[in-house]
């Protein structure tokens, strides 16, 4: 046991995808048996890393959630702002210049709109509760568009680990919320062609939850949808901490 | 080779963090700002170039795929080492901010679809 400790603790990384690769098995099989795939296995998995979070800050009552666990550190690795913000760049590559003209205005116009819609009311729902500094307004702002542009949002304007959770936990709530209303509201609104899946893909941005949601209404439309949803989020990555945010500090 | 398409990810990324801390001294911020995107533009305007020239080869691109199929693995991984503790006391925030915009999506889309039609 002491010698498996020991390689443990010298392979922290390592071990670290080990564990996360366990829980996204175990949520993958968990949204396929009891949900039928209505929520994806990605959002669980990301809902158990928040329980796990959770956990981890009862148990230690430290700041990094589970990675403040000794064995489980290498998570902390894994989830560290280098990792984090080399994958995020990376996805990028699924996204092109060209596909963007061929989108065309339409495309542009809705990622204009989503992330503003999205930014807007989540900064007006965080004041309402009764956050006023600009750092925390415009995280949770960000986290409103998606989970990826509230915590670099936040880790670039230096906000708590608290606001940062937050923002990642209500864009995973975002992405569970358009992945189950997209099938129910998609007659409704119009949601029927190309053209209309790539603007829904720059209003909602969340690229996961628009996939999972498209795919549960018409398979064909997830990659017009994909198309601009990769980019709402390296916008979002580009506007929130720095023109929205320099516009709040003005209202602050 | 799948080295190459690493580096070329590296490069995107070492140079947009470059122009974030930039644009953050800019800004008088004194942080990174907007170096995650920045990034992103850099590695497609790249990616445009090398298919143009036709050095986009799919052994490359492994190099870059394997960190764009890692990003959800690396968001379950921040998720699982932040303090969520602190934020369950503003769990009520979260769902509101999570559910509110998205009805507010639904509703301006016919709208926004109408007025493109014309």
């Amino acid at each position: 046991m002491e010698e498996l400790l020991k390689v443990i603790d010298k392979n922290a990384l390592i071990v670290g995808f080990l564990v996360v690769g366990v829980l996204a098995f175990l949520s993958d099989q968990f949204s396929k048996k009891f949900l039928k795939s209505r929520i994806p296995g990605s959002a669980i998995a990301i809902f158990l890393g928040l329980v796990l979070g959770y956990l981890g800050g009862v148990f230690t009552d430290g700041s990094k959630g589970i990675s403040d666990i000794e064995i489980f550190k290498g998570v902390g690795i894994l989830g560290g702002s280098m990792f984090r913000d080399f994958a995020i760049v990376a996805t990028a590559m699924g996204a092109s210049f060209l596909l963007v003209k061929k989108s065309g205005v339409l495309g542009l116009v809705s990622l204009v709109f989503g992330i503003l819609i999205f930014f807007v009311s989540g900064v007006a729902i965080a004041w309402v509760w009764g956050y006023r500094d600009a750092v925390s307004l415009s995280t949770i702002g960000a986290g409103a568009c998606t989970y990826i542009v509230g915590p670099v949002t936040g880790a670039a304007l230096g906000a708590s680990s608290e606001v940062i959770a937050l923002s990642i936990a209500a864009g995973v709530v975002k992405t569970i919320a358009v992945t189950i209303f997209t099938p129910v509201l998609a007659k409704k609104i119009g949601l029927e062609s190309p053209g209309s899946a790539m603007a829904y893909g720059g209003i909602m941005g969340t690229s996961s939850g628009v996939a999972a949601g498209l795919a549960a209404t018409d398979p064909k439309l997830v990659p017009y949808g994909a198309v601009t949803a990769t980019f709402y989020t390296g916008l979002g990555c580009l506007l929130c901490p720095s023109l929205f945010y320099y516009i709040l500090t003005f209202f602050s | 080779m799948i080295i190459y398409g690493l580096a070329i990810l590296s490069f995107s990324f070492i140079i947009g963090q470059w122009l974030g801390e930039l644009l953050g001294k800019l800004l008088g911020i004194n942080s990174n700002v907007g170096g995650v995107g920045f990034a992103m533009i850099i590695l497609m305007l790249l990616k445009e170039v090398f298919e143009r020239k036709g050095w986009w080869k799919p052994e490359m691109i492994l190099g870059i795929d394997f960190w764009n199929k890692m990003y959800i693995p690396v968001v379950i991984a921040m998720a699982a080492s932040l303090n969520v503790k602190s934020a369950i006391s503003s769990g009520n925030l979260a769902i509101l901010v999570g559910i509110l915009p998205v009805i507010l999506g639904f509703a301006v889309f016919p709208f926004l679809m109408k007025t493109f039609k014309q």
